[in-house]
């Protein structure tokens, strides 16, 4: 399976005439995307503005970020099952608008969104402050149901993300990015397995793996490239900080390190996908399963990432343990509940066999971030969502929040270079 | 011209400010001009960038039976000198000096916000009690450890002097107070990631991020005897609220419980109750606020005797990215009221 | 006291001494898929349980299957 990523640089964003690319600059067509929007008919409004790097603009309630692509040549199309047909992603040419994001906005429950600042001490937080964002705002009509809102924000940010990836299908990218895993002839190189856990546990909580609902999984084996090409999409709507976005899954920086250090340091051998369900048996099952797929493989070692925090600590110890039984090394990626003044335990849970752990901070820590000249969404929801509080919106306009309302700010898959350290 | 020196106040017990040793630890705090005892290797060391501009002085049986007084004593006399520094010990062994040493560096750090610094041996009770606020080195086991305790503590005193950051305890040689610090570095997780596992695999040395933590364990209750006669309470980490959330507890990281009447409520219904815990899928709750708070059958069972009472108040708070410390904070306080209030037992539910 | 819980590890690894598993984290005490009367049914029996490790003395951390 080869993957050819043609990369687009997109160094700006406009509204144009046209959604087309020109010297970098990404016009969109702000009436089609908003037409695009409104084909769902459970939304009742919407709207699109734009969001560059450096601009005093604050998005809030964030719920998901995409980027956007569109697929060459190969088989399948992006997003299978959702908003593509069924087949198998993951070989051929897609073309990538790289600085450039599709960014959904709208309050579908009240906790359980986030925000991206484009300027100010709150940008070195987020991945989504340093891109170009298409911003769509979209509402609900009266009286619908959040399940249904949520899939109508999913699946529009996924059609507009298709729909802007379509203006570069014919352009010659900048950069070619190529995947493949290509066999290695060194058999002293460790063979190493990715373990990726997907958020499920209830339908304001979900991840879709080629249209299925993750919760009704086992777990299953991947080839890296498919993950790069859309097969994953988040429907979470938990805390900011550390759900993976379907950008996130786009991009995974797992994925793509082993894949830096294949055939050189190891033998990346492929990707496991497991749920993170909110029964005990399912979590039993699911981390039983995932541990005889990587024995299985024969692979030596494991990298597992977690989504989320709370209960799936409990998943990430039971995939730990039982992986380190069958004799695999295992280095997990955790963020941290270390409490505000950082002296609490950090996880709910915790074994003897966890000796190798990423930290990628502390999300209790609070910051104060100054006030934007432009909100995009409803500033207010910083008092509701997760990892803010009652006086969370100062006096001036700016925030008081933990940084665990900012997207992606503890991303458990490695993608930032925050950590927290022991003082 | 000449730097301004930082100034410092050293705290010593009565034995080593030499004024005597158990027949004089009964002595109410004080405080001398300069250095005294240990201070004065201490004096040396720190050299011409620092002064000990005042030595304050306690009978650790004094301290330890008026702990309060003494650190409101020490306090008050260590403002005065307005210094930039304040420095304890060492106590070595000493449990009743460790404590003194612990208290009042804590206090005039809290109260003064000045630097603090300690130094005492690993198995002194007092370490664990004061670690996290305040800054310990760690010293040998008795007085004999001096020589090698004063230039580790002269070196900290002067990095606090001179107002310089304080790195990792592994790079400054204190012991670890357990606060999580966020920090960014020059490598992604992921590229951290594997690393540390190509080192685990290779069996070459690694450090992890994150020590595995240890939780404490409590005493179990004894068991009930006859439920017929008891008030039994409902506690929930799980969000129930009444509609509109009105003590507006977070949806994560709750700063706080509550507690609501329930005298007279038999079955708690989506118009009058709902979750606001931001961890967890609140439609089920939502819908029926009894999945979660099982206030139905606690009535029946009421009801058909299999036990006394249900306690009329229930105490709520959410468990989502809220602290260990917040969580016990809340608990304690929680069992105090329960406890007051003559309730015999509890169910406490957690999503 | 005795924690009811789906998730018996966290409440094992954080101290709890009683502990009675749960049907599931967003609906501890109730299944939203059976009828109404076999959901209320389903939380008097795990009330029931709860009450019972209520009344036994426990040395060490003790989780009630049955």
């Amino acid at each position: 399976m080869r993957l050819e990523l043609g990369i687009i640089k997109i160094k700006d964003v406009q509204f144009g005439d046209e959604t087309i690319i020109e010297d970098s600059t990404l016009y969109v067509n702000k009436k089609e995307l908003i037409a695009l929007a409104r084909q769902d008919d459970r939304l009742s409004e919407a709207d699109v503005e734009l969001a560059r790097p450096g601009e005093e603009v604050r998005i809030i309630p964030v719920k998901d970020v995409i980027e956007p692509r569109v697929k060459v040549s190969g088989s399948g199309e992006l997003f299978p099952g959702l908003v593509g047909k069924m087949g198998t992603v993951g070989s051929g040419r897609t073309n990538v608008l790289r600085g450039a994001a599709v960014a959904t906005v709208g309050r579908i429950i009240g906790p359980q969104e986030g925000f991206i600042d484009m300027t100010g001490p709150g940008a070195q937080y987020s991945p989504f402050s340093q891109i170009n964002n298409v911003v769509l705002v979209l509402h609900p009509i009266d009286g619908l149901d959040p399940h249904a809102y949520e899939e109508a924000m999913r699946l529009t940010g996924l059609r507009a993300a298709v729909y802007l990836g379509k203006a570069c299908k014919d352009i010659a990218p900048d950069e070619l990015e190529v995947y493949e895993l290509s066999p290695v002839t060194d058999t002293t190189l460790p063979r190493v397995v990715y373990l990726s856990t997907l958020l499920s546990e209830g339908l304001l909580h979900d991840t879709w793996f080629y249209g299925v609902d993750a919760k009704k999984l086992l777990p299953t084996l991947l080839h890296p490239n498919e993950v790069m090409d859309g097969a994953i999409v988040s429907g979470n709507c938990v805390s900011a900080c550390d759900k993976h976005t379907t950008y996130h899954h786009l991009n995974d920086s797992v994925i793509k390190e082993l894949y830096r250090r294949h055939g050189k340091d190891l033998n990346f051998v492929g990707v496991i996908v497991t749920n993170l369900n909110v029964t005990l048996l399912d979590k039993e099952r699911s981390t039983d399963y995932a541990s005889k797929l990587v024995k299985l493989i024969g692979a030596d070692g494991a990298i597992i990432a977690e989504e989320g925090f709370g209960n799936p600590d409990t998943d990430l110890m039971m995939l730990c343990k039982k992986m380190e039984e069958y004799g695999i090394k295992t280095v997990l990626i955790t963020d941290e509940y270390a409490g505000q003044d950082g002296a609490s335990q950090s996880l709910a849970d915790a074994v003897p066999q966890a000796d190798a752990v990423i930290s990628v901070g502390n999300a209790n820590e609070v910051v104060t971030l100054p006030p934007m000249k432009h909100i995009i969404g409803d500033l207010k929801s910083a008092e509701v969502i997760s990892g803010g509080f009652v006086g969370s919106v100062t006096a001036s306009g700016g925030l008081s929040v933990e940084i665990q309302t900012i997207m992606g700010s503890t991303c458990q898959l490695g993608f930032g270079k925050l950590t927290a350290r022991g003082y | 011209m000449a730097q301004k020196k930082y100034r410092v106040v050293h705290y010593l017990n009565q034995f080593f400010a030499q004024i005597g040793g158990e027949e004089k630890a009964n002595i109410p705090p004080l405080i001398k001009e300069g250095a005294v005892g240990p201070g004065i290797p201490l004096q040396q060391a720190l050299g011409e960038e620092g002064e000990i501009v005042a030595t304050m002085i306690c009978g650790d049986n004094y301290f330890a039976e008026n702990i309060e007084a003494a650190v409101e004593k020490v306090v008050e006399s260590v403002s005065r000198y307005k210094p930039d520094v304040f420095v304890a010990g060492p106590a070595f062994t000493a449990g009743r000096y460790g404590i003194a040493c612990g208290a009042s560096c804590s206090a005039v750090s809290k109260k003064l916000g000045i630097p603090v610094v300690t130094a005492m041996y690993e198995e002194n009770p007092a370490l664990d009690l004061y670690r996290k606020e305040v800054y310990v080195i760690p010293t040998a086991d008795s007085v004999r450890g001096m020589k090698e305790a004063i230039p580790k503590m002269s070196g900290f005193v002067r990095k606090l002097g001179l107002g310089q950051e304080i790195g990792l305890p592994q790079e400054e040689g204190y012991f670890p107070r357990g606060i999580r610090v966020n920090q960014f570095v020059g490598r992604t997780g992921a590229e951290r990631a594997v690393d540390m596992l190509l080192s685990k695999l290779r069996g070459e040395p690694f450090q992890t991020e994150y020590p595995m933590p240890t939780f404490e364990l409590v005493p179990a209750s004894p068991a009930i005897r006859d439920l017929r006669s008891t008030t039994i309470a409902l506690v929930t980490s799980g969000g129930i609220v009444p509609l509109g959330n009105p003590d507006r507890i977070e949806a994560a990281s709750a700063s706080k419980f509550a507690e609501y009447n329930i005298a007279g409520v038999d079955d708690l219904t989506p118009d009058a109750y709902q979750t606001c815990h931001g961890g967890y899928d609140p439609t089920y709750a939502n819908d029926d606020p009894d999945r979660v708070l099982p206030l139905d059958a606690m009535r029946a069972l009421e009801k058909d005797g299999t036990i006394g009472k249900l306690y009329d108040v229930y105490y709520v708070t959410v468990g989502n990215a809220t602290s260990v410390a917040n969580s016990q904070k809340f608990g304690k306080a929680i069992a105090e009221k329960l406890k007051a209030a003559d309730v015999d037992g509890v169910i406490l539910t957690s999503t | 006291m005795v924690h009811v819980a789906s998730i018996v590890p966290i409440s094992l690894t954080v101290g709890a001494n009683r502990i009675v598993p749960a049907v599931a984290i967003p609906h501890p005490l109730g299944n939203p898929e059976l009828p109404e009367d076999e959901e209320r049914k389903l939380r008097l029996n795990l009330v029931k349980k709860a009450l019972r490790a209520l009344q036994v003395e426990v040395e060490i951390q003790t989780v009630f299957e049955e």
